[in-house]
């Protein structure tokens, strides 16, 4: 690994073939002990899909449950059961790792131009950690059921019979897992960035996951400690959540949201770094107000500290507590509004792309929107007191997590996908993709809102019957969202095996990832490539589908220029 | 990547002849050890929330119940807190000394502190061990088995049985580093016996810091000590003349001073209270209490959510930090491997770097412990 075998000799395309990172070394081993980052990120994108596959199946069986008034097929405490593996499994094994440790993972040193991130084993630990988590998670919920909700709400979760204690150390194991990565982004964004790299002059994608990062590094040891705590109190009854022993419930809220509120964030954070390189990339145009979105990231970042006990407005807090967190909540919508509005100035005047990416891209902006939008009805305390614990709330979050978060992360996965596989994908089924995902998330959580400001309260298996009409049209939109999902899954196997070969910058970005072939040699790069400015699109030239878009530089004669002679050592 | 070619020798192992521990994706050692410094810091930065739940929590129940607090400390041996605390700053001068061995390439200096440290830690488990089992003993346990003072009947012998099962890892320890020292000295590997004599010296520490904490924890008996934080400690030893037939139904009145009262088993009671103008009654007559105005009673304290949550707090937080020293000590003891191989030089000497800092933070969060839950009165 440490070695970079010198094949100069080999002609360019030979060469190219051997160095590619998913063929370098061969054998199981390889991939189960590599230290390469392409390699840790691709088996997390396996890994976090997988997850996300099954947690979604499980929102199809909630929805198909709730396709009647009574209980259809699934008792109340089976519901229950499945809600919370559905939450849990979303929130803890896809969402939180989904962008930073699958895509961030492979794009951070390829966008920094160097090797790899600073620290390599803690890299892999951190995937082994990951699966270690999940499969402790998974066997816990599955071998008993758990019934708490993915919050783990004391007092219940400290009477029920559950597996608490073992779904808790899952938790605490992924909370260690999320922070690794967490840590090395920061030190490899900080240490690693080549000379001529600014901070002003990094890639916003970076900005979104080092706002990330930090917010995983401050917040999630408090999940770890909330978690510990909780895991105590049930088996050596520590009394400090329980009202029997003088402790109080509402501690483990106030703990428990100290980290899950900043975590909404590390969720929608790296989503929107995405949107950021989307954009520009494929408007072809400098991103409006790179500034803006760059501080509005760490913005978004310290503010998330400040506002966990809007989840706490019923809870029982006093009246100015309430009052001063709700103000708080209203500041975050500033910098998200910034960054919604950069991106559409981005697109005026532009050449806008309508390709799958973009498709996705314009997906995420109108449906986060809503769910930004929404999230003002829930942050003022005289509309949050009815809307409280409703479908709203449950529609509201939707469409931040999964129209934000997972259709930004879809995006990504287009966009990058040709530099991770070396594949094209088919642009109509792609777009196809898209606009079953967008009719069927719309029809599934639109009714939602409605079904939340009637009265319909989360988390309930059986409902009055004037509730049916929204529920069924709620249901049917989920299975035209999952079989959008299905066919955007279709469009990447169908690439990985009948995709037309990649050129180096398919899209025509500026940005150092796409300086290195499609898929990178295992080194990335040799020496630190010269840094320009990301969003500068002058001195990219299309040439044609096979090669794509080439950089000129801008004082060079535009001929290939001559290879350099092998230094002599 | 016509690149390969030409910058291909700088970053081969052409570096790598010169210095062997400077990973492939640095630039430099500048870089590596920025790098990790770094990431050290940041790392203790998640140390610190980790515990800022625990003081959070701490922060919290104090201040609605700060009579709870006042009156459990007193359980708590300030003196063995106050040696803990010595010999953990004491800990804190050897590493830091080490890092300054290690980056002067002294190897034998870096060895000797490295062995300090660890036995210093040691040491710390050592007297941690015997407060905890002193209290477990005493029933001062977490809110859910937390055995009211005035309740608990159980004699207790000095040496808790459960020192016997803590101390059975560091036993064999003490055995299985002495075979190999032995082993290491016969076949005259050097670097072997160096780290095999650390380890067994290391292991003894242990049961110094055992020795001591039972010579303090009972020793005061004999003292006649009653007064300072720890006379709730060694009164109970009082009792162990006496049969314990009477502890719950006898009805005692004490009023004055009840620590100098002449029954043997009213010294338990007495400890409850060394305020001296509070009543305590026994269980029987509680209904007659007479409490001082505005003060809690001993017995609205001394129960399972009052007292109860205080010892809770005190072993999470305790607990929490013992698990940590005893990370501390599995990655000095890999240090100490490194240092007798000579690894470590003007170069290279991150790794004893960034331990010496995480010791340090291991250190300071004891330095907070030590006050707020032993010093409180």
């Amino acid at each position: 690994m440490s070695e970079i075998a010198d094949l100069s000799a080999l002609p360019r395309e030979e060469r190219e073939a051997r160095e590619n990172f998913l063929v370098n070394t061969k054998g199981f081993l390889s991939w189960a002990l590599t230290l390469d980052h392409k390699r840790i990120g691709l088996m997390y994108l396996v890994g976090v899909m997988t997850a996300f596959f099954v947690a979604g199946m499980l929102a199809l069986m909630i929805r198909l449950e709730l396709m009647t008034p009574e209980n259809t097929y699934l008792s109340n405490a089976q519901y229950n059961q499945v809600f919370t593996l559905h939450g849990a499994i979303m929130v803890f094994l896809f969402i939180i790792p989904s962008v930073p440790a699958a895509l961030g993972n492979f794009l951070v040193p390829v966008m920094l131009g160097a090797k790899d991130v600073a620290f390599p084993r803690l890299n892999l630990s951190s995937f082994y950690l990951w699966i270690c988590g999940a499969i402790f998670f998974l066997t816990a919920m599955l071998y008993t059921g758990l019934d708490t909700g993915w919050t783990f709400y004391t007092p219940y979760s400290t009477s029920t019979k559950g597996p608490v204690v073992a779904a808790t150390m899952g938790v605490f194991i992924l909370g260690f897992s999320s922070i690794f990565t967490g840590l090395n982004f920061i030190v490899t964004i900080n240490t690693m960035r080549p000379p001529g790299m600014e901070w002003f002059k990094m890639p916003l994608f970076l900005w979104a996951t080092y706002a990330t990062s930090i917010i995983q590094v401050l917040a999630t040891p408090v999940l770890g400690i909330t978690v510990l705590l909780l895991a105590a109190e049930r088996i050596m009854h520590i009394g400090i959540f329980d009202p029997e022993y003088n402790g109080d419930p509402v501690t483990y809220q106030h703990f428990f949201w100290f980290y899950s509120h900043p975590a909404v964030y590390i969720m929608i954070l790296p989503g929107m770094g995405i949107i950021s390189e989307l954009m520009s990339v494929h408007c072809h145009k400098s991103i409006f107000g790179y500034r803006f979105i760059a501080y509005s990231s760490i913005a978004i970042a310290l503010f998330g500290f400040l506002v966990w006990g809007h989840h706490m407005f019923t809870s029982g807090m006093a009246d100015v507590t309430t009052i001063i967190f709700s103000a708080l909540t209203f500041t975050v919508s500033i910098p998200s509004a910034i960054k919604v509005f950069n991106w559409l100035a981005t697109m005026y005047k532009g050449t806008v792309q309508l390709n799958t990416v973009m498709c996705y891209a314009l997906n995420f902006i109108f449906l986060f929107t809503i769910g930004g939008l929404t999230g003002l009805w829930l942050g003022a305390l005289s509309t949050d007191r009815p809307l409280h614990d409703t479908y709203f709330v449950v529609a509201h979050f939707h469409y931040v997590m999964v129209g934000g978060t997972l259709v930004g992360f879809l995006g990504g996965v287009f966009h990058w996908w040709p530099k991770m596989t070396g594949k094209m994908f088919s642009e109509l089924w792609g777009k196809v993709s898209c606009l079953l995902v967008f009719i069927g998330f719309n029809l599934t959580f639109l009714p939602q809102f409605v079904l939340g400001s009637r009265g319909m309260p989360r988390r309930y298996a059986q409902y009055v019957p004037e509730f049916q009409e929204l529920h069924v049209t709620s249901s049917v939109g989920a299975f035209v969202l999952g079989f959008g999902l299905f066919v955007a899954l279709g469009v990447f196997i169908h690439s990985l095996m009948r995709g037309k070969k990649a050129p180096p910058n398919p899209w025509g970005g500026a940005t150092l990832e796409w300086q290195c072939t499609s898929p990178p040699p295992y080194y990335n790069f040799l020496t630190p490539p010269e840094v320009n400015d990301p969003y500068n699109y002058k001195p990219l030239v299309y040439r044609d589908g096979e090669r794509g878009w080439e950089y000129i530089h801008p004082e060079a004669p535009e001929v290939p220029q001559a290879e350099p002679e092998p230094a002599k050592s | 990547m016509s690149e390969a070619a030409a910058h291909g020798d700088d970053h081969g192992h052409g570096d790598h002849d010169h210095l062997p521990f400077l990973a492939h994706h640095f630039d430099d050692p500048e870089q590596q050890y920025d790098s990790g410094k770094l990431g050290m810091w940041l790392f203790l930065v998640t140390e610190i929330l980790f515990f800022s739940g625990m003081f959070c929590a701490y922060a919290l129940y104090r201040s609605i119940h700060p009579e709870v607090w006042t009156f459990a400390s007193q359980y708590l041996n300030a003196t063995l807190g106050a040696i803990n605390t010595g010999v953990l700053l004491f800990s804190s001068l050897t590493m830091a000394w080490g890092v300054r061995c290690a980056q002067l390439r002294q190897r034998t200096g870096l060895v000797v502190c490295l062995a300090m440290t660890l036995g210093c830690a040691s040491m710390f488990l050592g007297v941690k061990a015997i407060e905890y089992t002193h209290k477990w003993e005493l029933g001062l346990l977490p809110a859910g088995s937390y055995e009211s003072q005035y309740l608990h009947t159980s004699i207790h012998h000095g040496i808790s049985d459960w020192l016997y099962v803590l101390s059975a890892v560091p036993a064999l320890c003490v055995v299985g580093f002495t075979v190999w020292y032995g082993y290491c000295l016969s076949k005259g590997q050097k670097e072997n016996s160096e780290v095999a004599g650390s380890l067994l010296v290391t292991a003894l520490c242990y049961f110094a810091g055992v020795g001591l904490g039972i010579f303090l924890e009972s020793g005061g008996d004999h003292g006649g000590d009653h007064g300072g934080a720890h006379a709730a400690e060694h009164s109970t030893d009082h009792g162990d003349g006496h049969d314990d037939h009477g502890h719950a139904e006898d009805a005692h009145e004490h009023e004055g001073d009840p620590g100098h009262s002449e029954h043997g088993d009213d010294e338990k009671h007495s400890v409850l209270n060394p305020n001296a103008n509070v009543v305590f009654v026994s269980t029987e007559v509680e209904e007659t209490s007479v409490f001082k105005p505005g003060a809690a009673s001993e017995k609205q304290v001394d129960q399972r959510g009052g007292a109860g949550l205080f010892f809770s707090i005190y072993y999470c937080m305790t607990g929490v930090h013992a698990i940590h020293i005893l990370a501390g000590m599995g990655v000095l003891t890999w240090l100490l491997v490194r240092a007798t191989r000579d690894h470590f030089n003007e170069q290279y000497f991150g790794p004893v770097d960034y331990v010496g800092l995480y010791w340090h933070i291991v250190d300071l969060i004891w330095i907070y412990l030590f006050p707020l839950l032993y010093l409180i009165k």
